[in-house]
């Protein structure tokens, strides 16, 4: 065999393009298998309560309904129905009360939707109101208490000690100390201090949650099929087998494409109810969200950010402290992780001696909060990239300057004492200020328009440590399959791994079949999120290529041939007399991780970092508070980009995402119901909201521990755009937002108020 | 509850009959005949994700009564063009103008529309054609590049 192709590092179009143009790419949404039922979810009204009683006696009643379930009905085939990948707090159906508006209470199932529909309205629940909690900073205190006991799951150590604490809404207090801010603080020259909140936002793929799942037949008693539009299909199989206690092998989870997932689909969303229904009503169920209902599901922490710091005259932080109160909703979800793994980056990407974070994961009676592209990253990054400009401003110092003065450089350490290693943020800020013409100055308009500009870096860990493994099989004619559980949902994950087989084993992309989440085929995966793909699946895959191709070159040694120069059938034409065999290649890959001590300070916290800076220019109407972004500058550091074009697509994906996060998206609450949940209510961008100049770049970088110099690159293009906007605002007219989202109306109002004529409401 | 009647329409150039309840969409009576290209995503009319064309015209089919399609001429994504790709759905690949697929049956059906009415449009003719189509992907500066290079593709076929 020859290897010829150079595959990694070109833009080759996607493996699935084709099916995508054409209509053909398969999804579950649009799934539906013979003998299948459908269940429709009623829903709670109250935020908390306590159940008194379920009527569904109308609903079954119904024609056409084949079952109604309550939690109860749930217990017959789950006796503990509690799930979630931090705490089993989550019931499957409401069990005793309601912990927010929208919790799934009873379930109908019907051959025909309209009809499980009809019927859900006919079903009536009595309820007992609790008083709520809402705001993250008053869950600390308040009397309302979410769950009376705390229910930790037992795989992270670090909520163990949480286990049966009553009386409490923090799902999770994470604290990192180095050196001593108090003193710093009372030797600096100067002291800031901010507070900052971001609003509760939601992922809104297009495909919403979708699980069918089919039972088998009486002769296979005790296992079930489920399609489901996940991104943790090992996850789902693990959980929804320990719901059953039932082996991992009882259950298979398959996976064709996701209609976007971005952090939504992660854990078990629509498979425990789907399971649950199949396995009581003995018939395949599909489970299928609308839009509405995905408001009820998962969204994206609403944050309270206190932040701190000590600076000397010249601009350079020796101290910060930061508080943060993550709003998780009535289940903890991934919160507690996010608490952890992104609150100690909560500091930013400076060299700061003295450091204090305290970060609370709280439980509040709304949809619960999970992932959402950057795992809680960009809500910290508002906070210390708004606040390092209000530095900035306070001393008269450049806001370049200032950052150029703090940034972490190669091999210093880290708030948690990690040294950076392969974290390009000095080449990724000079880009960015490169590109901005950052020393140039820029017009800054006249009368009533003014501009300015605006710029924000951010970093995050990857989640770790995580494992990944994969099957590379050569088939006889020299075709080849790769079995990988990473889920592509449209960051292109099928090309990127398929150009790491070739680069290995010269077999050309085309020739390459990436067999798709199947967990009865596709060995583990621990999850398609937080850019974790390209490097630990990119390393199992590039492991299991390489078993393969080492054991392909053995074999035509064994053979006589040359391991170079015979074209792969003919040593598998010489072996077996024909076109006959395969060869398979296996791989594992977990990185070296070290958890941190009780102040949070480890030597190793991630295998790598994450980088991603935005520059904003604004435009400013200073009589309406009206305001455009007029141009975006997106620099990250992904390494070496597998597949520079859609590298490249994700970075602007990411920052369009965020700028909906930052302008215009926002769940609206009244006494913890959704006011907004349809997209008529809820705005995210749209292509008319793209700004007129948009520019991505990813920086000439290396990460020298990834497989061929990659890691991840999701998330990243999210960091800096909300501060990077909020900082050009500031620029423009001289007034500072500190709540997300960015409206004209906020401008408006903090523009009356610097000229000292604030409304009346204000 | 429903009432039923049957409906006989043309589907990509060959001519249908289906039974369906007067209560359903045009969405769901494709789906039901194995068409699955429009898909119904936010059920307003919002997304464009469920976008067919009936008699020529560009419509959301989750709001869309199939009663209504009785007599009329739909074409969907699925519409052969014996085998090949269009000038839009090359461009499409090309500029590399979607990620998870969901909602490009719907941008690719308008943009044919956009090039009908207008062969060399401005980008601000591709704003304004495809502002009732979303991605959130957000493939929104690969689909503007994409538009246009489908304009050009044309050209030089004609």
């Amino acid at each position: 065999m020859t290897i010829s192709t150079a595959a990694v590092g070109r833009s080759i179009p996607r493996l699935e393009a084709r099916a995508k143009v054409t209509g053909r790419a398969e999804y579950v949404h649009n799934l539906s298998v013979p003998g299948m039922l459908v269940a429709k979810v009623y829903r709670s009204t109250l935020a908390h309560a306590r159940i008194r009683g379920i009527d569904v006696s109308a609903a079954r009643a119904l024609p056409g309904v084949h079952a109604v379930y309550t939690g109860e009905d749930i217990r017959r085939v789950i006796a503990e129905p509690y799930y979630g990948p931090a705490f089993h707090d989550q019931p499957i159906l409401a069990l005793d009360k309601v912990h927010y508006a929208g919790e799934p209470v009873a379930v109908v199932l019907a051959a025909d939707a309209h009809v499980a529909e009809a019927a859900t309205r006919l079903i009536e629940a009595q309820y007992d109101e609790l008083p709520a909690v809402y705001d993250e900073v008053e869950a600390m205190t308040s009397k309302a208490v979410v769950h009376e006991v705390l229910k930790p799951a037992g795989t992270f150590a670090d909520l163990k000690h949480l286990k049966d604490k009553r009386d409490t809404n923090i799902a999770l207090d994470f604290h990192l100390r180095r050196g001593d801010v108090e003193q710093a603080f009372a030797a600096a020259d100067h002291v800031f201090e901010h507070t900052f909140r971001t609003q509760q936002v939601l992922h809104v793929p297009l495909e919403a949650f979708a699980t069918v799942a089919i039972p088998a037949g009486e002769h296979k008693t005790g296992t079930l099929t489920l399609h489901s539009s996940t991104q943790s299909p090992s996850f789902v199989r693990i959980e929804i087998a320990r719901l059953f206690g039932w082996p991992e092998n009882k259950v298979r989870v398959i996976v064709p494409y996701l209609g976007g997932g971005f952090g939504a689909k992660v854990y078990v969303k629509s498979e425990a109810l789907a399971a649950a229904c199949a396995m009581l009503a003995r018939r395949p169920v599909k489970f299928a969200c609308t839009m509405e209902e995905q408001f009820y599901m998962i969204t994206k922490h609403a944050t309270t950010l206190r932040i701190k710091s000590g600076v000397t005259r010249d601009g350079k932080i020796t101290a910060r402290e930061c508080e943060v109160w993550w709003n998780g909703g009535a289940y903890a979800d991934i919160g507690p992780r996010v608490t952890q793994k992104s609150g100690f980056t909560a500091a930013g990407p400076y060299e700061i001696d003295n450091v204090k974070i305290d970060s609370y994961a709280l439980y509040t009676n709304l949809p619960a909060a999970g992932a959402l592209r950057g795992f809680g990253i960009p809500q910290l990054v508002w906070a210390y990239e708004s606040h390092t400009d209000m530095i900035a401003r306070g001393i008269n110092i450049d806001p370049l300057e200032i950052r150029r003065k703090n940034l972490l450089r190669e091999g210093r350490p880290q708030a948690t004492g990690t040294l950076m290693h392969d974290a390009a943020l000095d080449l990724v800020l000079e880009r960015l200020a490169t590109r901005m013409q950052w020393s140039q100055p820029l017009d800054r308009g006249t009368e009533t328009v003014r501009r300015g500009r605006g710029m924000a870096i951010g970093f995050k860990a990857s989640i770790s440590p995580t494992t990944s493994m994969a099957i590379v099989n050569i088939n006889a004619d020299g075709s080849c399959n790769l079995y990988s559980s990473t889920v592509d949902m449209g960051q292109g994950s099928d090309t990127a791994m398929a150009q790491m087989v070739s680069e290995v084993t010269g077999v050309p992309v085309e020739k390459i079949t990436v067999v798709h989440p199947d967990t009865d085929v596709t060995p583990y995966d621990m999850a398609t999120l937080g850019s974790r793909s390209t490097y630990h699946m990119g390393h199992a895959v590039k492991n299991a290529a390489e078993d393969a191709r080492d054991k392909l070159f053995s074999l035509a040694r064994e053979l006589g041939l040359s391991a170079e120069t015979t074209p792969i059938p003919d040593i598998f034409k010489k072996k077996y007399g024909m076109q006959a065999g395969n060869i398979v290649g296996v791989g594992s890959f977990i990185p070296p991780y070290i958890s941190p001590d009780a102040n949070g300070q480890t030597t190793d916290a991630t295998p790598f970092w994450m980088i991603g800076a935005t520059g904003a220019e604004v435009e400013v109407d200073t009589e309406t508070g009206e305001f455009k972004v007029t141009r975006l500058v997106n620099l990250v550091d992904v390494g070496k980009a597998i597949n520079p074009a859609i590298v490249e697509t994700q970075i602007s994906g990411a920052t369009i995402m965020q700028l909906g996060f930052t302008l215009t998206e926002a769940m609206n609450f009244d006494a913890g119901q959704v006011t907004n949940a349809s997209l008529a209510d809820y705005k995210i961008p749209g292509i008319r909201d793209i700004p007129p100049a948009m520019e991505n770049e990813a920086v000439d970088a290396n990460q020298r521990s990834g497989p061929f110099g990659a890691k991840g690159v999701g998330e990243s293009g999210t960091f800096g755009v909300s501060p990077a906007i909020a900082n050009a605002i500031d620029d423009a007219v001289g007034v500072r937002l500190t709540s997300l989202p960015l409206t004209a109306e906020a401008v408006y109002r903090a523009l009356r108020v610097k000229a000292g004529k604030p409304l009346i409401d204000n | 509850m429903t009432t039923t009647r049957t409906i006989h329409f043309t589907l990509n150039g060959e001519p249908v009959s289906a039974q369906i309840g007067t209560h359903q969409n045009l969405v769901e009576v494709l789906q039901a005949r194995g068409l699955t290209g429009a898909r119904e995503s936010c059920a307003q009319g919002l997304c464009g994700c469920c976008t067919v064309l009936v008699n020529g015209m560009a419509v959301s089919a989750c709001l869309y009564l199939a009663a209504f399609a009785d007599g009329a001429e739909v074409r969907t994504i699925e519409q052969s063009n014996n085998g090949e790709l269009d000038a839009v759905q090359e461009a499409f690949i090309e500029c590399g103008a979607f990620q998870c697929g969901y909602c490009t049956p719907g941008f690719i059906l308008m943009t044919r529309q956009l090039l009908d009415a207008h062969s060399d449009p401005s980008e601000d003719d591709i704003r304004h054609y495809l502002s009732g189509n979303l991605c959130r992907c957000a493939a929104y500066p690969e689909i503007i590049k994409a538009v246009k290079l489908a304009a050009q593709k044309r050209q030089d076929k004609s």
